[in-house]
């Protein structure tokens, strides 16, 4: 059995040695190259564009301008499709835009024989606009008379939900109560995966074939057939590897203007391969969402009443739109659960800056840095320690969501702080750092999170998988749940192989999703795929399974339910002998001229269930008031994700999420002007991306509750990792001096302000 | 794919002054850094470029007969950091050097780059100014020297005339000899950054180790280009090495800068480093030249 060893990657030779193709290694050379013309205003109406002198320019092929392409509105989030249209995403989307709503709003596009030629071609656009006023702020954009960017949301409000629980106004009349409230605010982040989206087309076979870096092929088909009016089946979506995503390839990008390109030069290779500069403002951002929350805790620490009002800032397109707001402001009443009363408004409101749409955590590295913040807080203004105020009052055991029918089976919060509390020495060192002086002060500070794992109830939850046996008992399998050097591939492998019953090796992958290839599925968004593809392999594996033992039945005489197939051997189950080597029985099988038949087995597979998945994230800083610096010392994350597929993949998959982590408390943040809305920093230059000599010594500690929901008892580990870490460095630098610094990133400009406000400079 | 028109490569500084001539409006590239970004934006596309990756004259560090430091503006900033010259008599040249970019960069970045693009945070220039170094010209009617102090005319604008290179960096004998430094360089990370604030200090102490005799202190960002804090370093020349000392300096380099607020960082914010780094610059710069606190 290979579940839960770290064996090596499936991709690891290919990746180390360049073997493994990307999609800018496939596109052939003769490639046309398509260049983008970025609004250079924040809001307003294109009027005209001179295409003259670019036409003119050598190399030049074609100029396409929003005057050219068609009406047809279409969503780009990659949510999986809903047949009911009140769960639709909402289109709002054109190839290209008159109305351009933001600073980098796609205009027009060049297509030239090369790149110097398309980006002159570029240059070379005169574009006309009137202008209009332009917001930002997600709250001045809420009110009468701010600009408005799309006619049917008034006060551009996308949406607005909200719940009580309990009877709020009754419950903070308690006598006693002590009120804490905070405002929080999160930044304007971009995934920085290390591939920039690329995507190429051309027409083969009366098909419009798509390669793109993509996270989610089968719905960047279907998005690609709404944008362009084809049916879906006549778009052919192939996703290679791809390097890294985070949930900005989760969103149809340039493959509907790429496939359109290519279909105004005659159905030629088009390739359209987004910059940097490109990328973090014309794809997708994370939602900066700002939240007001307000405790009423009695002296002993019980919370009575919690409410908490965000405001998501979702740009100037729809894309994921409230999803992210909604996701936290679930979170908010289930990690903490209120004695009698909790309320949530939640507003994702539209604003002239680059749409924000999918990212690793989903609105739960927001949530998480509020919650946690006022957490802390309500520990000081209550003089509890912080640790016993999360005890008190956070999610219990046994706990089930109403909702989701998700049920709190384990103790993992306080499973996993043992943990991590046992590597760092949280507790101790806690207490011992309280009311430091000096100008270098130590800290530690701990944050917990909510997560649950894939979208049901919410959305459809199915995995269709295809395994395809050979003469020597090796499988091809295909599922359309995708490798983003997650390591996804190998964790398939190892469930296939086990749930089969072949050695490891005998597991061929099929790295790349084919639409006309692959069986229908949804792709790599919300922690789901090893939870999901867990189900569908346990499924499909086991009908390859009865067929190899059914056929070993009739060729061995004897009864299939007294064999079984373990490690490439049928044997049988009493005695454990050998009755037939697979690769003997499969040649057999196919090669019969009475009953030839290759075993193979495919089918789709419904989920109706949901898993919790929970830790905490503890950072121990040092901070230099006078030079306004923290540095962080050592940080450890520990996580209950069920059992564990893959340990050192796992550790991976932590290190990297806290790496996400560090970035968004201590340095990322996307910024623009607030004169023009012209983005300031995007570039990997001045957006402070952590570098490896920021980073401390990284440690991931599990805790492995058997998921009871899942085949393989695993649950949600791709996002969870980097939800914690934030607000746990928020918590430590509050520990060394006292200062609350309640917006992240938490960089010396914020501390420098803050440590003038507390009188520390 | 960059966008330039041609590429002329020079085989000697001759070579590359009547290129210059035959070429007035091409661009100098030397380890390209810098040129090939803003081409890559658009900036200088379609330049015609001059290359002087050929001239290995210009790229070492050697000692002059009087016993000057002569650094050849081609040479890369990790081969300052590891000239056996600069370890020995002016280490803080090519620990200033290191803190530039990341590894790819410091191979490929030169130190006459560096300072011929005319930018106040370039992190070997403020080093640069703070040991007054002399720059050698060369150009079509033949060399001139100048000091770094007159180089430097604006934000990225430099005393280059048509026609002219930059041939050599030189820091005097009388400027590092005893002479101890230190470069502080203020950055949101710790690597692949530009400088927030960058501060080069260096002192030479009396024999008995007791009093600073000389200090100079360079900024860079504290102002358009590199600049030193003067009215500092004469309120600290002749103190004695002290706590006192180090919390005079710190607050007199407050009269001789002028920060700028901008996107980047709040004057405020810049001043409460540029204080900061005065102090913890000056007092590393004494230890390392043996003063005790």
């Amino acid at each position: 059995m290979v579940v839960g060893k770290s064996v090596k990657r499936v991709d690891a030779f290919d990746k180390v040695t360049g073997r493994a193709k990307y999609t800018d290694d496939l596109a052939d050379k003769s490639a046309l190259i398509v260049k983008i013309y970025h609004s250079t205003i924040a809001h307003g109406m294109v009027k005209s564009v001179d295409t003259s002198a670019a036409e003119k320019i050598p190399g030049v092929v074609k100029v396409l301008t929003c005057f050219d392409v068609p009406n047809l509105p279409f969503p780009t989030a990659g949510h999986p499709w809903s047949t009911d249209p009140h769960h639709q995403d909402v289109a709002d989307r054109l190839l290209l835009h008159q109305h351009v709503r933001y600073y980098g709003d796609d205009v027009a596009v060049v297509i030239a024989e090369d790149e110097v030629a398309a980006d002159q071609g570029v240059r070379a656009l005169k574009v006309e606009y009137e202008e209009f006023p332009f917001v930002l702020d997600v709250q001045e954009a809420m009110k009468d008379g701010a600009p408005q960017l799309h006619d049917r949301f008034k006060n551009n409000i996308l949406a607005h939900t909200g719940y009580e629980v309990g009877n709020f106004e009754e419950a903070i009349q308690e006598p006693g109560l002590v009120k804490i409230e905070g405002w929080y605010d999160t930044p304007i982040v971009q995934h920085c995966h290390i591939e920039n989206h690329i995507c190429y087309a051309e027409e083969q076979f009366g098909k419009l074939v798509i390669v793109s870096s993509t996270q989610i092929p089968h719905i960047v088909r279907r998005i690609c057939g709404q944008a362009l009016g084809l049916p879906w089946g006549s778009v052919r979506l192939i996703k290679p590897y791809i390097g890294g995503g985070f949930g900005n390839k989760q969103d149809a990008l340039y493959e509907p203007l790429c496939g359109f390109c290519c279909q105004q030069v005659g159905g030629r290779l088009v390739k359209l391969d987004v910059s940097r500069e490109e990328t973090f403002v014309s794809n997708r951002v994370r939602h900066a969402i700002r939240y007001h929350i307000t405790t009423y805790a009695r002296p002993d620490g019980r919370f009575v009443a919690r409410q908490m009002e965000c405001y998501s800032n979702q740009g100037a397109y729809a894309s994921h739109g409230h999803g992210i707001a909604a996701k936290g402001a679930g979170a908010f009443k289930q990690i903490y659960v209120d004695d009698k009363a909790t309320k949530a408004d939640a507003y994702t409101v539209f604003t002239n800056l680059p749409a924000a749409g999918a990212m690793r955590g989903y609105g739960i590295p927001q949530v998480s840095f509020a919650i946690e913040s006022s957490v802390e807080d309500a520990a000081k203004a209550l003089g509890i320690d912080s640790l016993k105020l999360r005890q008190i009052n956070m999610m219990p055991v046994g706990y089930v969501d109403s909702f989701s029918k998700n049920c709190n089976y384990f103790d993992s919060h306080n499973q996993c702080i043992e943990k991590a509390d046992a590597y760092i020495d949280y507790k101790r060192k806690h207490a011992e750092y309280a009311n430091q002086t000096g100008p270098i002060r130590k800290g530690i500070g701990l944050a917990i999170f909510w997560y649950n794992t894939a979208v049901w109830p919410i959305s459809l939850e199915a995995s269709s998988c295809r395994m395809v046996m050979n003469q020597d008992g090796s499988v091809q399998f295909e599922i359309a749940e995708t490798e983003i050097g997650q390591g996804a591939d190998t964790a398939f492998a190892q469930m296939v192989a086990d749930t089969v019953g072949i050695p490891l090796e005998k597991v061929h992958v099929l790295t790349t999703q084919d639409t006309d290839i692959t069986p229908f599925g949804t792709g790599a968004y919300a922690s789901r795929q090893t939870y999901v593809a867990g189900f569908a392999i346990q499924n499909i594996g086991t009908q390859l399974k009865n067929k190899v033992l059914s056929y070993a039945e009739r060729l061995m005489n004897k009864p299939a339910a007294e064999l079984d197939l373990v490690d490439g051997i049928v044997i049988e189950k009493a005695t454990g002998e050998t009755v037939i080597p697979l690769d003997e029985l499969a040649t057999t099988a196919l090669y019969s001229l009475e009953t030839a038949e290759q075993f193979s087995a495919e089918g789709t597979t419904q989920i109706k269930s949901n898993a919790y998945s929970f830790g905490c994230s503890i950072a121990e800083v040092e901070v230099d008031i006078p030079m306004c610096k923290v540095k962080l010392v050592k940080m450890v994350n520990a996580h209950d994700c069920g059992r564990l597929i893959n340990p050192q993949l796992a550790e991976a998959q932590v290190h990297g999420g806290m790496s996400m982590a560090i970035g968004y408390g201590m340095g990322e943040q996307l910024l623009f002007d607030p004169k023009t809305g012209k983005p300031l920093n995007n570039n990997l230059l001045d957006y402070k991306l952590c570098t490896m000599l920021d980073h401390p010594d990284l440690k991931a500690e599990f805790v492995e509750n058997f998921e009871p929901t899942n085949p393989f008892g695993t649950k949600a580990l791709g996002e969870p990792p980097t939800c914690p870490g934030a607000p746990a460095i928020r918590n430590a630098i509050l520990n060394a001096t006292g200062v609350s610094v309640n917006q992240a990133p938490m960089t010396p400009h914020i501390l420098f302000e803050r440590f003038k406000e507390e009188g520390l400079l | 794919m960059y966008d330039f028109s041609a590429l002329y490569e020079a085989t000697s500084v001759q070579h590359a002054v009547e290129l210059m001539q035959a070429h007035p409006s091409a661009v100098l590239i030397a380890g390209g850094s810098d040129v090939l970004i803003k081409m890559r934006e658009g900036k200088l596309a379609g330049a015609e470029l001059i290359s002087l990756y050929k001239l290995d004259e210009l790229r070492e560090v050697t000692m002059d007969p009087d016993g000057s430091l002569r650094i050849g503006p081609m040479t890369s900033f990790s081969h300052a950091t590891k000239s056996p010259l600069l370890q020995k008599y002016m280490p803080v040249l090519g620990e200033s050097a290191d803190t530039a970019g990341g590894p790819q960069l410091r191979n490929i970045g030169t130190l006459g780059g560096n300072i011929c693009n005319g930018v106040t945070s370039a992190d070997t220039a403020s080093t640069e100014v703070a040991y007054d170094a002399m720059l050698e010209i060369t150009g079509a009617s033949g060399m001139r020297k100048i000091s770094i102090h007159d180089f430097y005319k604006g934000v990225g604008k430099v005393d280059l005339q048509p026609g002219e290179l930059l041939t050599g960096i030189i820091i005097p004998k009388e400027s590092y000899e005893d002479c101890y430094g230190y470069y502080i360089k203020y950055a949101m990370r710790n690597a692949m950054d530009i400088a927030t604030i960058g501060c080069s200090v260096n002192v030479v102490l009396s024999a008995d180790k007791k009093t600073i005799q000389r200090v100079r202190i360079s900024y860079g960002v504290a102002g358009p280009v590199p600049m030193r804090a003067r009215s500092a370093e004469a309120a600290v020349n002749g103190q004695p090495v002290s706590e006192a000392t180090i919390e005079l300096f710190g607050n007199a380099v407050l009269n001789d800068v002028n920060p700028r607020t901008s996107w980047r960082a709040s004057a405020d914010f810049r001043k409460q480093i540029i204080s900061e780094t005065a102090r913890r610059g000056l007092r590393a710069a004494v230890e390392r030249a043996g003063g005790v606190f």
